[in-house]
């Protein structure tokens, strides 16, 4: 088979493509395959249909691991009463607690999504965030202590324990001036 | 109105202004998205809620003590004329989402235009800065003491795990989309382009042009931004971007000395070919005055043309879009009275400037 765009070369890339019912065919070779590659990129659809389809990847899997009626389909969020089939066909969440409800669903998702990470390390609101930016630094801390224990540098040990207590201090103080 | 006055009205700082790398960076944008943790989302709120939103806002806006990033003032969606809305969009000042599908929409404003936060789009706030040439490190701090301070009296939805919630999972955690839009003629025309965008896709970024969902990037615009919200802090997202950036700064940068060597005349041939089209054409389509303005552009960067600003670019790809146009006109226009009116628009911008 020759290329559909150059007629001149082999068409060694072949792109099959449903829309409304019409089965489109496209044969390329590479060059010219690379070249569309730049339209495909820009002609890109919304982004719930990217994520619907991201998260329909799994369905095949699961569907031979689990159960017909799993119990996450009936799993609803208590405040806006969202299920997670619904938020997959529409791919947005109806509330902030539908991140509680769904915790657990979320983590793959948010995997794929964010090249394989599910927890944040950016910025932490200083309000609402609270204590979190201390627990953090305190934990952070800590991993450098057993660093230092570790290449048995004691006096450097020394200094970040100090660090922690006085953290760890006013962690409490705070957490008494709160309540 | 002449043109002169509507230009002055109509230019945001970022496209008259020069920043820096500015011959190849046109605009740095940081959006963070934030939701307030007592409401619905946008998408299915109610319209008490919606209100509720614009209200807790307001207020945080009208203490009366102005902050240090300046005054911003309040604009709500359903008071504004349908073709204003599109001019604002074309701006980059608020989203078409905003514009057109937003239930008590509604946007804060700084005067210069550089801040500007949504009410109730997709997310019930979205703080965007948006500064000339490549600016991502200052933009985000901007971005930040706004953010701080509408924290300071708005209690925001936040995750241990997950940071920042946001209505759509893919806005998750820091809630921060970064892009920069740049003119890159000097690798589309080397082809160097098709090969360089799936090395940045494979780094989780996304390239787009800025005409819309065209089939390919007009005028040699692309506008490329962070996919990945979660799992990397915001300095990290922002360091991650202009890396990418610089790089492809100094690609186009030899690919345009590559050019002047091999091609000199031809390549003199290209942009005054295309000057003459812009100084005389009476009907010309968004795309080929895309494609014009942006050999004009690369003219006046490498030096071929000397009287003319750098500007022009920035400012005619936006001013020949059908919202300006037709505002331009004083009313609705049909796409071929547009281009008649696009040609005459553009005719005139560039006598405006060699008179001078």
């Amino acid at each position: 088979m020759v290329c559909q765009e150059c007629n001149e070369k082999p068409a060694t890339l072949h792109f099959t493509n449903f829309s409304n019912g019409e089965k489109t065919e496209l044969h390329l070779c590479e060059r010219c395959a690379q070249e569309k590659g730049e339209m495909f990129l820009l002609s890109q659809g919304p982004i719930n249909n990217f994520l619907q389809g991201l998260l329909n990847m799994d369905s095949p899997f699961q569907a031979k691991t689990k159960e017909p009626f799993q119990q996450e389909s009936i799993l609803q969020c208590e405040k806006c009463s969202m299920t997670f089939p619904k938020f997959i066909k529409v791919g947005r969440f109806g509330c902030s607690n539908c991140y509680e409800t769904f915790r657990d669903q979320l983590v793959p998702v948010t995997r794929r999504l964010h090249s394989g990470n599910s927890t944040h390390i950016g910025k932490i609101p200083k309000r609402v965030g609270g204590t979190l930016q201390l627990q953090r630094n305190i934990a952070s801390l800590k991993q450098t202590l057993s660093e230092h224990i570790d290449k048995e540098e004691f006096e450097a040990a020394v200094e970040v324990r100090d660090q922690i207590r006085s953290l760890e201090k006013e962690l409490a103080d705070e957490r008494k001036g709160g309540e | 109105m002449s043109l002169e006055r509507f230009i002055n009205q109509a230019v945001s700082s970022w496209m008259s202004e020069d920043g820096p790398d500015s011959d190849i960076v046109l605009s740095s944008r940081i959006r963070l998205a934030r939701n307030l943790l007592e409401f619905e989302f946008p998408t299915v709120a109610s319209r008490d809620s919606s209100e509720a939103i614009i209200n807790a806002v307001e207020e945080r806006t009208i203490s009366g003590i102005v902050p240090e990033f300046g005054p911003l003032e309040l604009h709500k969606v359903d008071e504004i004329q349908p073709l204003q809305k599109r001019v604002l969009v074309e701006k980059h000042l608020i989203s078409p989402h905003l514009a057109e599908h937003s239930m008590h929409g509604a946007f804060l404003l700084s005067e210069n235009e550089e801040i500007s936060i949504m009410i109730n789009e997709e997310d019930h706030i979205r703080i965007q800065c948006l500064f000339p040439g490549l600016q991502l490190t200052e933009c985000l701090k901007v971005a930040n003491e706004v953010d701080d301070w509408l924290e300071e009296k708005l209690n925001y939805a936040f995750d241990e795990q997950y940071g920042y919630l946001t209505s759509c999972p893919t806005n998750v955690g820091t809630g921060l989309r970064a892009s920069v839009m740049m003119h890159l003629p000097g690798l589309v025309i080397t082809r160097q382009m098709n090969r360089i965008l799936p090395a940045i896709n494979q780094l989780g970024l996304v390239v787009r042009g800025i005409y819309g969902e065209g089939s390919e990037a007009q005028g040699n615009i692309f506008q490329i931004s962070n996919q990945t919200t979660l799992g990397k802090s915001e300095e990290d997202i922002v360091e991650d971007l202009k890396g990418v950036v610089s790089q492809l700064i100094s690609q186009e940068r030899s690919a345009r000395e590559a050019l002047a060597k091999t091609l000199n005349i031809q390549l003199e041939d290209r942009v005054f070919r295309s000057y003459g089209i812009l100084e005389n054409s009476r009907i010309i389509e968004t795309k080929e005055a895309a494609s014009c303005l942006s050999d004009v552009r690369l003219g006046i960067d490498m030096g071929y043309i000397k009287n003319l600003s750098r500007s022009i670019l920035n400012e005619l790809m936006i001013l020949t879009q059908p919202g300006f146009l037709q505002q331009y006109a004083g009313g609705p226009l049909r796409p071929d009275e547009r281009d008649i009116r696009r040609a005459a628009l553009i005719r005139e911008r560039i006598r405006m400037e060699t008179n001078q």
